[in-house]
């Protein structure tokens, strides 16, 4: 039982914004959805919440068509990138708002609005307006607006996008207890890899109107079936390098070969490419079986406590992501290590033929 | 920083306050200058004190003017205003719906207001008018320069033609700064077309309809070129504004001591309801954008 998404398809003004979408939410399901902006996210969410009709296709219900249900009719909540309240509003009106609308009882819409207040913190600022809130407050208000009623789906959509980096953590870590105790189909949207794997579940990985992976989180981040996949689901973009595997050596550019090992083994003679994570680059050798790359410096930015360098090795763009603060000229040569066991070998059409175990 | 670049600041400064001094600070205190003297002539005058604010504040023909003051100013704001935001809500919101709609709203505010008048005295007449004549033709009397509510209900009308689209387009600014997901979580709520509106829209309005709603009055307090042009005050003093008898007195009865007064006292009125009406929107409905 749970939400399930046929054959759906989105033209708007003939511009194709969803493609095919074939998807099963599970009640009580935890589901992310992961995609670069513009890949159709947005325009999903709005189909199952009823805020859009489909150009084609079915929304079903546990097994219930409910395509053409209008949106107040269904159970439905949303939080938006926006930080969305009733501008006239207190915090504790706001929070009870989609309560009041559905005519409950008094003492309960006060139990319930209690209670999400507590989830989000929120308990002493009840008597505020949206504008006596930061930019977290507001959206905490939101999200409590949108846990309140227990709808049966969920949807949120970039809910942390528009907070900064600390709000953002601190939240995420809050959302998946709160997420926990819900059963609703939670949907949520995200265009940050990391962002996806802290909330778990299940993902829906998506490029262009096209949903091009599903499974469990960590399931699609350690084998991204698709070129595209693993370029969505990492950050900085996963690199890649040409390879060509002849006998027992793999060919890289630049004259520089290593034996297969590990999970390598088994590829035959042909054209590769190789993923490599940039958070699997060393600029020290760390073990036996590691490989050299000679690299010229293009870029380094520094993070914080990381180091982004973007380097060309032979003709093909990498970018090493380093623990530590280093400085490296623009044009210099630089090593850099890489071990063969974090390798995900893609064919030339994209596809993944063995990732690393 | 050196003191000459200090100083040189004043080089750039300087310019706007002489401009200012001549063209605000300077008739002003002319103005102060008149309230408080008689005069005579040339070089022949007397120092009168409060005499002329004395006299002004007695006259019963200011009192009724200023009583028509507020009553024109109430009602149009009262018509304009929720005029406007009706409009502005009806408006279609993007395509070229929206780039006509804009124009031609924009229309009336492009006819400099002399003219304005004048075209409302051809549109009005009785004989020749497209409103007057038809008016007539129903069976309906109508002559704005014989009856002194018909001299209203025409200015009015006027003032809410040329008016009503500078409310409406600020309106409209307004409505379409609010961002599309508030009405997708209002819809998702289930909030009715009125909850919308009340809880969305005009918080959100707020800011602009305080602008609308000051320069609608302070305009309206001030009217004269209009209600000039069409009534010239008539019929009998039926639609003498403040600004009108202000100008009586000034020019055709070159009182220049008690006009001068009676603007002091003009200025000091509307300087206090812009700043009441200033505080009262600033407090209603906040928390708006």
């Amino acid at each position: 039982m749970g939400l399930s998404l046929k054959n759906m398809q989105k033209k708007v003004d003939g511009e194709e914004h969803l493609i095919d979408i074939n998807l099963d939410f599970e009640s009580g399901s935890r589901n992310v959805i992961l995609g670069r902006t513009l890949s159709g996210k947005t325009s999903l969410l709005r189909l199952m919440a009823g805020l859009d009709k489909p150009t084609k296709g079915q929304l079903m219900l546990d097994g219930k068509d409910i395509t053409g249900m209008s949106v107040r009719k269904r159970s439905v909540a949303m939080v938006y990138q926006q930080f969305i309240n009733y501008p006239s509003f207190t915090v504790y009106d706001n929070i009870a708002s989609p309560l009041k609308v559905s005519k409950m009882d008094k003492k309960e819409i006060e139990r319930r609005v209690q209670e999400a207040a507590q989830m989000l913190h929120l308990e002493s600022m009840l008597n505020r307006l949206p504008s006596e809130l930061s930019g977290g407050q507001q959206q905490r208000t939101a999200i409590a607006r949108a846990i309140v009623r227990d709808a049966d789906l969920l949807l949120l959509d970039e809910p942390l996008v528009n907070l900064d980096y600390k709000l953002r953590e601190e939240l995420q870590i809050e959302l998946q207890e709160i997420f926990k105790k819900r059963k609703s189909i939670v949907v949520y949207t995200t265009t940050e890899p990391a962002e996806a794997l802290m909330l778990g579940g299940n993902i829906v990985v998506m490029d262009q109107g096209k949903v091009i992976q599903t499974g469990s989180t960590p399931e699609v981040y350690h084998h991204p079936a698709t070129t595209k996949v693993a370029e969505v689901f990492s950050d900085p973009p996963i690199n890649y390098i040409s390879c060509h595997v002849k006998g027992d050596q793999v060919l890289l550019g630049g004259g520089v070969n290593f034996p297969l090992n590990y999970h390598l083994k088994s590829l035959t003679d042909d054209h590769y490419k190789l993923g490599v994570r940039s958070n699997h680059f060393y600029l020290k050798k760390r073990g036996e079986n590691d490989v050299r790359l000679a690299v010229k410096v293009e870029l380094a930015e520094i993070n914080g406590s990381e180091t982004f360098i973007h380097a060309d090795f032979s003709g093909e763009r990498i970018v090493i992501q380093e623990v530590g603060i280093y400085s490296k000229k623009i044009g210099s040569e630089i090593e850099v290590y890489v071990n063969p066991s974090r390798f995900f070998v893609y064919s030339d059409t994209g596809k993944l033929v063995i990732a690393p175990s | 920083m050196n003191k000459w670049e200090d100083n040189r600041a004043w080089f750039l400064v300087i310019p706007v306050f002489i401009i200012v001094a001549f063209s605000a600070i300077l008739p002003l205190m002319t103005v102060v200058n008149y309230s408080v003297q008689d005069i005579f002539g040339p070089g022949d005058r007397m120092f009168v004190g409060v005499e002329w604010f004395k006299e002004v504040l007695g006259d019963s023909r200011l009192h009724e003017a200023l009583l028509k003051q507020f009553l024109f100013s109430g009602l149009v704001l009262l018509i304009e205003i929720p005029l406007g935001i009706g409009i502005a809500l009806l408006m279609p919101k993007k395509g070229w719906g929206s780039s006509l709609s804009l124009v031609l709203m924009a229309l009336p505010l492009l006819i400099p207001w002399n003219v304005i008048g004048t075209i409302w005295i051809v549109f009005t007449r009785p004989d020749i008018g497209l409103l007057g004549s038809f008016i007539n033709g129903m069976g309906i009397p109508f002559d704005h320069t014989a009856s002194p509510i018909q001299a209203w209900i025409t200015l009015i009308l006027m003032e809410v033609w040329h008016w009503t689209p500078l409310v409406v387009l600020l309106a409209y600014a307004g409505l379409r700064a609010i961002p599309e997901a508030y009405f997708q979580a209002a819809k998702i709520d289930g909030a009715s077309a009125w909850a919308v509106f009340k809880y969305i829209q005009l918080p959100k309005m707020r800011g602009v309809l305080t602008i609308a709603i000051l320069l609608r009055f302070m305009d309206s307090f001030l009217i004269y070129a209009e209600p000039f042009v069409l009534t010239g005050g008539g019929p009998g003093n039926s639609t003498t504004f403040l600004s009108i008898y202000l100008v009586k007195i000034a020019v055709g009865q070159f009182d220049l001591g008690p006009a001068a007064a009676f603007s002091l006292i003009y200025f000091l009125i509307v300087l206090l309801l812009s700043w009441l009406f200033y505080q009262v929107l600033q407090n209603a409905g906040k928390g708006g954008a």
